[in-house]
């Protein structure tokens, strides 16, 4: 079985304990204010981060490690403006596809 | 499952309000699913490997941060902590969700896996016992199986084309700034997020795979520790 395989697993039965512990721990123990509050905090600070992550790349070569491809990065702004439009996670989907396969093929 | 009365009355007057919304999740959980299932599968992920994790994660940015981080080119196991702290909120929607279904020994197995952002969100918002606990169900299984059937689709549509070609490396942020964009109430949510992508950005160069996605959690830390957040949360 391949590591991938391995770490997949592991992610997906931990994840459903995460789950498990949520129904299962007395309520109490969750309840505490300052602990919902970093509960509320933590799925933004993260997509955030991995939104980025996604998008930029990291690069040796010159003097800036970053790396971006502007056609992908157009992509992007064309989900943010579907968002900013208030259209859900299909249209921000091929918006953002569509306009990057596009730049893709004209240059 | 717990005893109800569903037999023994008619049909309650939410009943087909509250199937309505959750065919309409059910519906976006299907695109939603056929986003992951094509951006798993272009990442490098077998379509097997796609439609495990929807089987057993059940649990929309916690998969697409696993499959992110764990085709960056590192170690895959690095994509175990970001995946794991996406799924944190799900173990607090757990408290809601015990006092409305009061789940018992083994029901609680099985009862577990349906608690995601939204069933709990149907159930919480629905006026009587009765109704919370319909759309918890009526939401969790259909999402449950047009989530499968949406990642399925996806991975064998997404399998067959090269990604870059047809501009699918765009989806996965576009996608996550999706999620991101209805928890951005607040000020201090706002600056969370800047804060978060800020910090990534600074350690992308510097540390491995997933690591700029872990550290972006003691953002939320700072946030939630910092007296001002407390007023504003809204979970």
């Amino acid at each position: 079985m391949s590591a991938l395989w391995v770490a997949l697993i592991v992610a997906a039965v931990a994840g459903y304990l995460l789950k498990l512990a949520g129904v299962s721990l007395p309520g109490s123990a969750l309840a505490h204010p300052k602990v919902k509050a970093v509960a509320f905090y933590l799925p933004i600070a993260m997509l955030s981060a991995l939104a980025l992550t996604q998008l930029v790349g990291v690069t040796d070569r010159g003097s800036i490690p970053y790396r971006l491809d502007w056609r992908v990065l157009a992509g992007v702004v064309a989900g943010v403006i579907a968002l900013l439009a208030k259209r859900g996670v299909l249209v921000v989907f091929v918006a953002a596809v569509a306009v990057t396969a596009l730049l893709r093929l004209l240059t | 499952m717990t005893p109800t009365v569903d037999e023994a009355v008619p049909p309650f007057p939410q009943r087909a309000a509250i199937l309505r919304a959750a065919v309409g999740f059910g519906v976006y959980a299907a695109a939603f699913g056929a986003s992951f299932g094509a951006v798993a599968v272009s990442s490098g992920l077998s379509v097997a490997q796609a439609v495990v994790l929807s089987l057993v994660m059940f649990s929309g940015a916690s998969q697409f941060a696993f499959v992110g981080i764990a085709t960056a080119g590192g170690s895959p196991f690095a994509a175990i902590p970001a995946a794991l702290l996406l799924g944190v909120r799900n173990a607090f929607y757990g408290v809601p969700v015990s006092e409305i279904l009061q789940p018992r020994g083994f029901a609680r197995l099985w009862t577990a896996h349906f608690v995601i952002d939204e069933t709990t969100g149907m159930a919480i918002s629905q006026a009587n016992p009765r109704a919370r606990r319909y759309a918890f169900w009526a939401t969790g299984l259909i999402l449950f199986v047009l989530w499968q059937g949406g990642t399925l689709a996806g991975a064998v549509v997404g399998g067959s084309i090269d990604p870059s070609t047809f501009g699918l490396d765009a989806a996965a942020p576009a996608v996550y700034l999706a999620l991101l964009w209805p928890m951005l109430v607040t000020t201090r949510a706002r600056v969370v997020a800047a804060a978060g992508a800020l910090l990534a950005l600074v350690l992308l160069p510097l540390t491995p795979a997933g690591v700029p996605v872990v550290a972006a959690a003691v953002v939320a830390l700072v946030a939630g520790l910092t007296p001002a957040g407390r007023a504003q949360e809204n979970a």
